[in-house]
């Protein structure tokens, strides 16, 4: 008895990559399926039973690679479990919370959080705003020539310093002119909608160099702004534009200064990170810059809508004014209101 | 043999280069891969073709449906979905559960966050909108030198060569980031799926008066050389086998006496126990050239 033992024992050695692979597999295989079977349905594919193995598998699975590392030389089975385990982690650590979750959380906390704290920036975009509109309305009240050099000829479609009034004040929707559009209406809204939306995303996304290419698309919006209403004041038509403006321009341009101001905070991220790395200080106001956004391309919808229809549609000045003031009112108040809750 | 080695060296290092520490609570290191340009780029021209090809269906849909009355309601919708289609296509599938777009899973690569996190909407979001930039900037400035009026010629392509610096910057940091993966904070790794392969080395087929090495025989190669031919056998091609096997022969001095596949498996079996013996020793021959 004693003397067979021995020989057995260097035929089998007690460790060999072979065994622990027939030992393991089986945990192996059941995570892959649980995971193949999470990635398709999610987890409410899986019973409670499942659900409560899933992790247990995890760490079978990780440990099963750690010791794999260590002993064994199969190219074919490292691979396997390093992919497996990767895919393991991202679906575990990965996200907690159903969509409808996060996109409750969106809307009540995280986009108004997220432009709250770029209230700085959007100061200072809406100032440059204000200042290109000024420079610009001062210039071509002055002088009407300066009109020509601000707003590009196809742009303008008439509306410039040579128009009379009575043409003027059909382009803003009173008088004769006033019908025209109204058979097409949605397309107006939905094509002011994609345009200005793919201008904020530039506006956004130039940020990154230092912020300077966004101050300027801002500025140049502003001077654009400013010379039209110039036209407009010398013709005695002032406060009628104002209400053509402001029923939808109160959205429009707030979600402008937003996407400039969510720009400037990764250009200014990038050239003063404070006590963070360049890196990580980019990486912390991308974030915030995302969030913004979203809710910028939510509120050009809402300006496109209110443009195409609502500014249509409404042809008194004084409602105009009001809609727009509601609507201003509106988003102060959605994002600035302090609330509870508000980690 | 020097430079042979120097290039095996080379090729470790590149490989290692790739690598990136990622350890999860566990404390487990994932190894993660950053993906190559090329797979990025083949990534995106898949995603390209396949919103073109959607794009292609929804107008011939629109157009079906609208066609006779030729309603401008079928235009806006139109306008509304492209639009939709173009910027919520990456979004959209980058927020779902494995993080890829269609073109990402295809080629096996999908998106990470880079502090191991998990990878939020936000940054998800902002990763694609700089897209925007990255590829309509360059395309703006081809557009406006074809337009060619507004300024001159050389103006246009040197804000064209300057877009592209903007475009390609992933091919100018080690990580392989985009513009969008630097602001967003996020990778790109490989996340190939890999099947789990019969392990060869334990089948039962065991060879009938198998072939035993002496460990001299066996001492020619490390596990560089190791996993070379274990590829080769699991991939099973006649030719292939039968050259490896002749290499091993010659360096090995044995005659051309049994079949290719039995003799190269017997010696991957014997060559993986040895050099698994050793590795339980803390003993780790990367190579033929490293010491044994």
């Amino acid at each position: 008895m004693i003397g067979s033992a021995p020989p057995i024992a260097i035929e089998t050695p007690a460790f060999s990559t072979g065994r622990f692979r027939a030992e393991r597999e089986a945990d192996w295989i059941a995570f892959d399926a649980l995971l193949t079977r999470l990635e398709k349905k999610g987890a409410k594919a899986l019973s409670s039973d499942e659900l409560l193995q899933l992790p247990l598998l995890y760490r079978a699975t990780l440990s099963s690679l750690s010791i794999a590392r260590a002993t064994s030389l199969d190219k074919a089975l490292l691979e396997h479990l390093e992919a497996l385990s990767i895919r393991g982690y991202f679906l575990i650590y990965g996200v907690r919370q159903s969509r409808l979750d996060r996109l409750k959380r969106f809307f009540l906390h995280d986009w108004p959080a997220a432009v709250r704290s770029v209230w700085k920036e959007t100061v200072v975009i809406a100032l440059i705003l204000l200042l290109g509109t000024l420079t610009s309305w001062s210039l071509v009240s002055h002088n009407p020539e300066w009109y020509y050099n601000f707003v590009p000829e196809e742009l303008a479609g008439g509306r410039d310093p040579r128009a009379t009034a009575e043409f003027l004040r059909g382009t803003i929707g009173h008088g004769k002119a006033a019908g025209e559009q109204e058979g097409a209406l949605h397309m107006f809204a939905t094509y002011l909608f994609t345009h200005n939306s793919q201008v904020s995303i530039m506006s956004f996304a130039l940020g990154f160099a230092f912020g300077v290419p966004t101050m300027m698309l801002e500025y140049y919006q502003g001077i654009s702004l400013g010379a039209m209403l110039a036209v407009f004041t010398s013709k005695g038509l002032g406060v009628e534009f104002g209400g053509w403006l402001f029923i939808h321009g109160t959205t429009e341009l707030f979600a402008a200064a937003l996407s400039g101001a969510a720009g400037l905070r990764i250009g200014a991220a990038v050239v003063f990170p404070g006590a963070r790395a360049r890196l990580q200080a980019a990486a912390d106001a991308g974030r915030t810059a995302g969030k913004v956004m979203v809710g910028v391309i939510i509120m050009l919808l809402v300006a496109g809508l209110l443009e195409g229809f609502g500014r249509q549609l409404v042809a008194d000045t004084l409602l105009r004014y009001a809609i727009g003031t509601l609507m201003l009112l509106f988003w102060l108040g959605y994002y600035y209101l302090p609330r509870r809750g508000g980690a | 043999m020097t430079a042979a080695a120097a290039a095996n060296a080379r090729a470790q290092i590149a490989r290692r280069n790739k690598v990136r520490q990622f350890v999860t609570p566990e404390g487990v290191d994932l190894e993660l891969r950053i993906a190559s340009a090329g797979l990025r780029l083949g990534a995106l021209v898949i995603d390209v073709c396949l919103i073109q090809l959607i794009l292609v269906g929804f107008t011939l849909l629109m157009i079906w449906v609208f066609g006779a009355s030729e309603s401008s309601i079928a235009i806006s919708i139109w306008m509304l979905g492209a639009f939709l289609l173009r910027t919520f296509w990456f979004i959209g599938f980058e927020l779902g559960q494995r993080a890829a777009t269609p073109g990402k899973r295809l080629v096996g690569i999908r998106v990470v966050a880079r502090d191991g996190g998990r990878l939020t909407a936000d940054a998800v979001v902002a990763r694609n909108l700089i897209r925007e930039l990255e590829i309509f900037l360059p395309l703006t400035f081809m557009g406006f030198s074809a337009a060619e009026d507004t300024a001159s010629w050389w103006t246009m392509l040197a804000g064209f060569v300057w877009s592209l610096t903007l475009s390609l910057f992933l091919l100018f940091n080690r990580d392989r980031m985009r513009m969008g993966d630097l602001i967003a904070g996020t990778w790109v790794v490989m996340a190939e799926r890999v099947r789990l392969d019969r392990d060869i080395a334990a089948s039962a087929e065991a060879v009938a008066g198998a072939l035993t090495f002496s460990d001299a025989e066996l001492a020619v190669y490390g596990i560089f050389e190791l996993q070379e031919l274990e590829r080769v056998i699991r991939a099973g091609d006649a030719r292939t086998m039968r050259e490896v096997a002749d290499t091993i022969r010659a360096k090995i001095g044995r005659p051309v006496a049994e079949e290719d596949d039995v003799f190269l498996l017997s010696y991957y079996r014997q060559l993986k126990a040895r050099l698994e013996r050793k590795l339980l020793f803390g003993k780790r021959r990367e190579d033929k050239y490293a010491s044994d």
